[in-house]
């Protein structure tokens, strides 16, 4: 039953990125990639991933679609047609043989909820066995997030940072008189 | 949105509901769901939402540019501040048993906690930074 679900939700997120491929008018497109990332919310529920869910719901459909919208508003409203005749060869060429490789890459990786997977086997035992005692924190999430791996969090703190300094250096007008 | 006064009179209403969830999601980062990049989105959620109804000016008046680029780097440098702290303490970088010796899952506590509120704090002043930078010239 929640296979079925989760097939329904997944249906509904192809129809969602067709419709915004046919859409030119740009606030529709980031309305809907607002509805597009709560759906992937649900879906991430459904699959008991609570955390990356919450991050998708608050990213995804809140922060983002502000910042689409303060974007949109300064630039314009309606994608320029292409100007070209039929199709374009080589963008078409190269979507195409990239999705074909990551077809062909998901081939090699575990099947979906395969209890033989690497990282069923010692990864995520040890943090379900270990991290309640050595970390003492009911959530592991958080436990891998800020403890085991604080490093890689560190580095992402430090990408907001840097994304957060490069638009308000580029953007901020310091002398208010042009 | 001069115009709009459902809307100003809800937004009024919502804004303190949502910062207060934003900060109930980051003090209960290690017993639920969330942590401080939700967290920090929530916030910069209501901080745009108001912008967004009551124009940035007002917003800009609250918090300005100059205050948001010092909690940017505030935040970083807490994160890392944790880091050095715990090599001081006779630990590894961001290592936060080194804390509390004798009870490392108290120190961990600690460590996490501040860490988590160094993320937060990043993630909402860049948010709400990159928002108001945009509305501002648009604005004029």
């Amino acid at each position: 039953m929640e296979v079925l679900h989760e097939l329904l939700l997944l249906t509904l997120l192809i129809v969602l990125a067709i419709g915004m491929l046919r859409l030119t008018n740009l606030l529709a497109i980031a309305i809907m990639t607002g509805v597009y990332s709560l759906i992937l919310a649900v879906v991430y529920v459904l699959m008991d991933a609570v955390d990356v869910a919450f991050t998708e719901a608050a990213v995804g459909a809140g922060v983002t679609l502000a910042l689409m919208l303060a974007a949109i508003s300064m630039t314009t409203r309606v994608e320029k047609r292409r100007s070209g005749k039929g199709p374009a060869v080589l963008p078409l060429l190269a979507a195409v043989i990239t999705g074909m490789a990551l077809v062909y890459a998901l081939s090699g990786m575990p099947g979906f909820g395969d209890p033989t997977a690497p990282i069923h086997t010692h990864v995520a035992p040890r943090y379900i066995e270990v991290s309640p005692h050595e970390i003492g924190i009911p959530n592991m999430v958080t436990s891998v997030l800020a403890s085991y791996r604080g490093f890689d969090t560190l580095g992402e703190v430090a990408v907001i940072f840097t994304a957060g300094v490069s638009v308000v250096a580029l953007l901020w007008r310091w002398n208010r008189d042009d | 949105m001069r115009e709009h006064l459902i809307v100003r009179v809800i937004v009024k209403m919502l804004v303190p509901f949502v910062l207060l969830f934003g900060i109930y999601v980051q003090m209960h980062g290690d017993f639920g769901p969330g942590g401080g990049f939700q967290a920090g989105v929530i916030v910069a959620t209501g901080f745009i939402t108001y912008s967004l109804v009551f124009g940035v000016t007002s917003t800009i008046r609250a918090l300005p540019l100059a205050f948001l680029t010092l909690m940017t780097s505030l935040g970083l440098i807490l994160y890392a501040g944790v880091g050095f702290a715990a090599m001081f303490s006779g630990g590894e970088f961001l290592n936060y048993s080194a804390f509390d010796p004798g009870h490392p899952e108290h120190g961990q506590h600690i460590g996490i906690i501040l860490i988590e509120l160094g993320v937060g704090i990043t993630v909402a002043s860049v948010m709400v930074a990159i928002f108001i930078t945009f509305a501002e010239r648009w604005h004029r």
